[in-house]
């Protein structure tokens, strides 16, 4: 495959409308640090947006920043750390979902709509996509939302666009909501015997109004491998809950949560709080890198043990979103056994993605689940990309 | 004046026809067709424009949804849903040759399920009703539009309705987990469910906001909320809107997302005092409530922090509500502010712009200007926190023109608005009322992909047409175009 970078616009432009009139595929990335996640795109070019890259416009007290899709999200957390923001959806900071160790771009964070554990409290990716620039399959460029926190103007296509792993436009210029980062962090860790006591743990504590905004479950063996000492202390299996704020509301509900829980817990700090999550968030080391297959779900939340009882083996899987995701590796990665995880899925009421998985594997299954009838979504796909020249076949074999 | 796509002259010679067919689909009082009470459907929230519809149906489950949509499909009979009715951009304005589908009979909450933290309701409960329903739990669900009484969650969704406490918790799209849609061919599909996240493409995600467009809702699964144990809000006056200004930069810049952050200038603050009696200070150029919520230490430790902020930035009142009944009387001021300056004028003209905050001295100072030069007064209400805009132009659509001239003064406002960098409307939506401005905002290519979408939903444009888009193509047309674009192969043909 012959990659290919360009600095300008127009040059992708130009590239995406000549492969749309020879109605050759382009494979679209940003820096690939997550090619390993959706199926391998066959096309003898693949068109990276790398070349565009930095922050064009940020303004802390508007809560807006514009960038470039190819910017790394290094220098994106660099220049938001200055003025003490984040980006709330939390995307991981290591390359889960293929090869090199890297976070990747602005752009591959948003077209994968990535978010972290505070999801359930704070939205995913494309609750902070508010506009874009981007070129569609037949070159054309277009836009659509705003650079404006607040905005119902025509269709959300921010929303459709992230997730949509460059199946629908290439993605040029990327705006995206900016907050405040929290002053202080705090996790509570409950030692518990099992899945069920720990998520009956979770799901009392998030009913109540703590705030909690991280809310996990680690199985014994994947808390013996945390680089936190605490973590590891207990020995057994453990649920974590996350408080963030001001200082003074910090301590409060951390006091307070731990009263409600009538079971002995202990508090993580600043680095081991962080450290933790960035871990759960990442999944190394709590999950072995080589797993057969790697799987996240998505399931109600109250779903999330029953799941975890049926599809974890060997204690390769953590739940996070308070039962809300599972993140399950699983020994077998055959098709009979990717049925089994959907079937299993289905029957709560949620989604499985592959997001890790031998070639033959990927290839030979949908990685991306699909709740939309199948001609409808074809119909979408071709409203953006006629010829179904972009990242063909990337999300569905027949997409 | 107003375009409306081509008129069904035999749609309308058929009407009893049509009448008499959907009888057979729905219970027969559920379909209107006596002109006296199709009156009560010919206008929603943007009441200049009136027109009954064809006919009206009011389904009472999906099921009867999905046969009159088949029907329209099959009939190629145009068709508009309507909620409340509460629009202020004529998103459920009816056409003369079209059905009007009201969602008001599927008013039920289904189910309430704390564990998953959700509510399971049919389109035409109301906002507030599903607050109402959790409350006994301390649940609520967060977007609050001010006519939350009465607007629908199914209009919510079509419009993507905003709030008071958007800021901090968002639009009506990032609190929803799942809908149940009837597409106009009369299939039903469901989207999301009780988990978060969409199976592959973000279809809730898009049919959020379209506007019924794309479908009709007929269930929706909201996200719902813990209330804060402690909320108190905030009265900080300002003698200009400038300081006013600063002082929301400032609060947000210190890191503190408030729940809500509402500003008023002058004839507003007097508009609402007047009526509410809410204890708003007169003496003030500019009026800010900031609402703070969480517990009863993080909230005391942060009303410090704003009231420095705002005595910082010159505040020549503070005020904090002592108590639940006074923080509500502070927001009851503001809620009212459109039926307030409903007292004070005939008419009033609601705007909706969003802009970059920083650019809130020059938008009120060209504002000025421009009441000056149409001899209209404004009122502005915003909200500061998230930089949405609401003019509210005074006027007397008894006067010859007045209508016509106060539209003409909000068009220039909404310019203005992206002119600055911001947007046409932050959350009333674009319905009839801003259509004809999009393209102020959006190239032809922009619009022509976004028709594009809706074509992938509604191949012949029967979902609310004359809405959003400034000109109707046909999907065909759409199709050739993009095909051929860059290379027309007869450049001179004229093309329409």
């Amino acid at each position: 495959m012959q990659r290919i970078q360009p600095e300008s616009i127009q040059d992708i432009v130009d590239i995406v409308r000549s492969h749309a009139e020879a109605r050759r595929p382009l494979a679209i990335e940003g820096s690939g640090s997550k090619s390993g996640l959706g199926r391998p795109v066959e096309a003898e070019t693949l068109l990276s947006v790398r070349g565009l890259s930095g922050i064009t416009s940020y303004q802390p007290d508007e809560l807006v920043l514009t960038a470039w899709s190819g910017t790394p999200m290094r220098e994106i957390w660099d220049a938001l750390a200055e003025k003490r923001q984040h980006l709330a959806f939390e995307p991981a900071a290591s390359a889960l979902y293929g090869s090199g160790n890297e976070a990747g771009t602005l752009g591959g964070v948003l077209a994968s709509n990535l978010s972290g554990p505070r999801r359930p409290s704070a939205g995913a990716a494309r609750d902070h996509f508010l506009g874009f620039s981007a070129v569609n399959g037949l070159g054309e460029e277009f836009k659509a939302g705003g650079k404006v926190v607040k905005n119902v103007t025509g269709y959300d296509l921010p929303k459709l666009l992230a997730g949509s792993m460059g199946t629908l436009a290439v993605l040029l210029e990327v705006t995206v909501k900016v907050l405040p980062e929290p002053e202080k962090q705090r996790t509570v860790i409950v030692p518990v015997p099992d899945v069920a006591a720990g998520h009956r743990c979770l799901t009392a504590q998030l009913c109540e109004a703590f705030e909690i905004d991280g809310a996990a479950f680690l199985p014994a063996a994947v808390a013996a491998r945390s680089s936190v000492d605490l973590v590891r202390a207990p020995g057994s299996a453990l649920v974590a809950m996350r408080l963030t704020g001001s200082p003074v509301s910090v301590a409060d509900r951390c006091a307070a949560l731990r009263a409600a829980i009538g079971m002995p817990s202990e508090e993580l700090h600043s680095m081991r709080s962080q450290a933790l999550w960035a871990e759960i968030n990442e999944l190394a080391p709590l999950l072995p890198a080589e797993a057969g297959a790697l799987w996240r779900l998505s399931v109600p939340p109250a779903s999330g043990a029953k799941i975890a009882i049926a599809l974890g083996q060997g204690e390769d899987w953590l739940m996070d979103w308070g039962g809300g995701r599972l993140w399950v590796a699983r020994q077998d990665p055959s098709v009979d056994d990717a049925s089994l995880v959907r079937k299993a899925v289905a029957t709560a009421g949620g989604h499985a993605t592959l997001v890790r998985a031998p070639d033959t594997l990927r290839r030979a299954i949908d990685g991306f689940p699909m709740e939309a009838p199948l001609a409808l979504l074809k119909r979408t796909k071709a409203a953006f990309d006629p010829h179904g020249i972009l990242n063909p076949g990337r999300m569905y074999r027949e997409l | 004046m107003l375009t409306m796509p081509a008129l069904d002259e035999g749609a309308i010679g058929d009407r009893e026809r049509i009448a008499a067919d959907l009888a057979r689909l729905v219970a027969p009082a559920s379909v209107i067709a006596a002109p006296a009470a199709l009156k009560a459907y010919e206008s929603d929230g943007l009441t200049a424009y009136r027109q009954p519809p064809l006919v009206a149906v009011l389904p009472a489950n999906t099921a009867e949804v999905a046969a009159v949509l088949r029907y329209c499909h099959q009939r190629k009979l145009k068709v508009v849903p309507r909620g409340s009715g509460t629009s202020l951009s004529g998103g459920a304005l009816p056409l003369a040759d079209g059905l009007l589908v009201g969602l008001g009979k599927l008013n039920r909450v289904l189910e309430i399920d704390y564990d998953n933290r959700c509510a399971v309701v049919q389109p035409g409960v109301p906002n507030l009703a599903i607050s109402h329903a959790v409350a006994d739990r301390g649940f609520y669900y967060a977007p609050d539009p001010s006519s939350q009484i009465a607007c629908s969650i199914g209009g919510n969704v079509a419009e993507n309705s905003g709030g008071v406490h958007c800021l901090k918790y968002g639009l009506t799209t990032n609190n929803l987990l799942g809908l149940e849609v009837v597409l106009i061919d009369g299939e039903i599909m469901r989207v999301g469910g009780r988990h978060f996240d969409a199976a592959g493409y973000d279809l809730m995600g898009i049919l959020t906001g379209s506007e019924g467009l794309l479908g009709v809702v007929t269930e929706v699964t909201v996200r719902l909320l813990k209330r804060p144990p402690t909320a108190r809000a905030l009265l900080a006056g300002f003698a200009s809107n400038e300081a006013a200004g600063e002082a929301v930069a400032a609060i947000i810049a210190a890191g503190i997302i408030p729940a809500g952050m509402e500003m008023m200038d002058k004839p507003a603050v007097a508009a609402v005092e007047d009526f509410v009696h809410a204890g708003y200070p007169l003496d003030v150029e500019a009026l800010l409530i900031v609402e703070l919520d969480g517990t009863a230490a993080e909230v005391d430790e942060l009303m410090g922090r704003v009231q420095a902020i705002a005595q910082g930035k010159g505040a020549t009142s503070l005020r904090v509500s002592q108590s639940e009944q006074e923080r509500l009387t502070f927001w009851a001021g503001r809620k009212a502010a459109f039926p307030a300056v409903g007292r004070i004028s005939p008419d009033y003209y609601c705007m909706d712009g969003t802009i970059p905050r920083s650019k809130l001295p020059l938008v009120l100072t060209r504002m000025a200007e421009m009441s000056e030069r149409f001899g209209l007064k404004v009122a502005n209400v915003f909200h500061a926190g998230d930089g949405n805009l609401h003019p509210l132009i005074l006027y007397d659509a008894n006067k010859p023109g007045e209508l016509d001239t106060a539209e003409r003064f909000g068009g220039e406002i909404l310019k203005l608005c992206v002119e600055v960098g911001g947007v046409l409307t932050g959350e009333h939506g674009v319905g009839v009322e801003k259509r004809d401005l999009m393209p102020a905002m959006f190239s032809e290519v922009d619009l022509a992909q976004q028709m594009r979408l809706k074509c992938a939903f509604d191949e012949h444009q029967l979902l609310n047409p004359g809405k959003v888009f400034p000109t109707l193509r046909r999907c065909a047309e759409l199709g050739a175009m993009h095909v051929s674009r860059g290379k027309l192969p007869f450049p001179d043909l004229p093309r329409f």
